[in-house]
């Protein structure tokens, strides 16, 4: 039973708040001898694992780390190239750390906008004339409740499938965004929010809700 | 909590304006933009607190303004007055808990003591997708028996409409951000340029 992320959304669809509540994080650190038994690749300048799945390390997850170094992007911190390191059997044994790739706040952005038109695009695809748009969107690992209020504010939540209590949840969020944020006088309007009383709260009712998992949060 | 010192910070707050401006149209015009930027926030408050659903009617829309009194106020106002149309309603008000212990000075006649729930209400109704004109017709303040708000709707704010398919209006749903009303930097400022630009309530005179 875990809620993994919330997302609001003002009504012109523009990402508000993002509190990312329980992500679970894969770090899976290694020393590998040369040759390397995996399969790195550039993807989006970031050095990515295309083939060749062992020890935790999956197809997906990025190189976070050289040797203890933080890798940015493409890079070492000073200034080599990653993948040139990992070519060079003068290097080896050579430690690397992996991880998921998170989202960045641009990504998370970008596709908090994106659910907008599928929510619209939900409306008029419906067979039944009045309909909502997207409520509930399943996957075989998370499921994403979103609740739209009569102004066209959108709340989500991103959870396990299993986690109940979901629907009491987001109208709790949304009594503390009528609280915390909307009544805090120097919060304006489809603006991101960013008020701490309001990350407080909202800590809390996540947590209550994962706990319990009941109605009654 | 206690009424009384919202009255009086109401008070306070009138006092000051007229301090400020010296002309009670301004003063009137200015407490009906206060109230406008308190109702957009608190429509969501009185949404999410008492889960009323959304209104296809305006004899709908009466309750709920009813029961928002109720609930921020205390009071109970009766609805009534309904004009031929159904477009046009008013809301009396036996006692009004915001002017309790005011009389209105001589020079200030024309100053519309309780202005603020005139903006409450457009401000409330246009987050709703509801554009609307609210205005004072009687006031216990200039020796009417009691105090009545008349409110008129202009029309359904299509193109604010979220993502909640009405027949026909679907085609909006799917326009880009950027053409809804709402753009994405509403601050107070643009709010006031919004407000220029359209007819304003206080047009209406109380006589």
């Amino acid at each position: 039973m875990t809620i993994h992320s919330l997302f609001i959304l003002s009504k012109s669809g523009g990402l508000i708040y993002q509190h990312d509540h329980n992500q679970p994080s894969i770090d899976n650190e290694k020393t590998f001898s040369y040759p390397l038994e995996l399969k790195l690749d550039l993807q989006n300048r970031n050095i990515v694992v295309s083939f060749g799945q062992r020890d935790g390390i999956r197809v997906g997850h990025m190189l976070m780390a050289v040797n203890g170094k933080k890798v940015t992007g493409h890079q070492l911190e000073d200034g080599r190239e990653a993948l040139e390191v990992l070519r060079d059997e003068a290097n080896y044994p050579i430690n690397l750390k992996f991880a998921r790739p998170r989202l960045t706040t641009n990504e998370k952005i970008f596709q908090a906008s994106m659910f907008y038109p599928l929510y619209a695009l939900a409306c008029q695809l419906s067979p039944e004339p009045r309909s909502s748009g997207i409520e509930v969107l399943e996957a075989d690992n998370f499921r994403m409740n979103c609740f739209q209020t009569l102004t066209g504010v959108k709340f989500m939540v991103i959870s396990d499938p299993k986690q109940s209590g979901v629907d009491a949840l987001l109208h709790r969020v949304y009594e503390l965004y009528a609280d915390f944020a909307l009544k805090n006088p120097f919060y304006s309007l489809e603006m991101p929010i960013r008020c701490e009383l309001f990350d407080e709260h909202l800590k809390t009712a996540l947590e209550q809700a994962e706990r319990s998992g009941l109605s009654n949060v | 909590m206690s009424g009384e010192l919202f009255t009086l910070t109401y008070g306070s707050l009138v006092a000051q304006l007229l301090k400020d401006y010296e002309n009670v149209d301004d003063v009137n015009r200015q407490l009906e933009r206060m109230g406008y930027n308190i109702g957009m926030r608190l429509i969501e408050d009185f949404l999410a607190r008492a889960n009323p659903g959304r209104c296809y009617d305006l004899r709908d829309t009466a309750d709920k303004i009813q029961q928002a009194f109720k609930l921020y106020l205390g009071v109970s106002p009766s609805i009534g007055s309904w004009n031929p149309g159904g477009d046009e309603f008013s809301i009396v008000l036996e006692t009004n808990p915001m002017a309790e212990f005011v009389e209105l000075p001589d020079h200030c006649l024309g100053l519309r003591y309780s202005n603020i729930l005139a903006g409450i209400i457009r401000g409330a109704c246009e987050m709703v997708q509801m554009e609307v004109m609210v205005w004072f017709i009687a006031d216990q303040l200039k020796g009417d028996n009691v105090t009545e708000i008349r409110i008129k709707f202009v029309k359904r704010l299509e193109d604010a409409i979220p993502a909640v398919a009405e027949e026909a209006e679907v085609q909006s749903a799917v326009k880009p951000p950027s053409s809804t009303r709402a753009s994405p930097c509403w601050s107070g400022f643009r709010t006031e340029d919004r407000d220029s630009q359209r007819p304003h309530c206080s047009a209406h005179r109380v006589e």
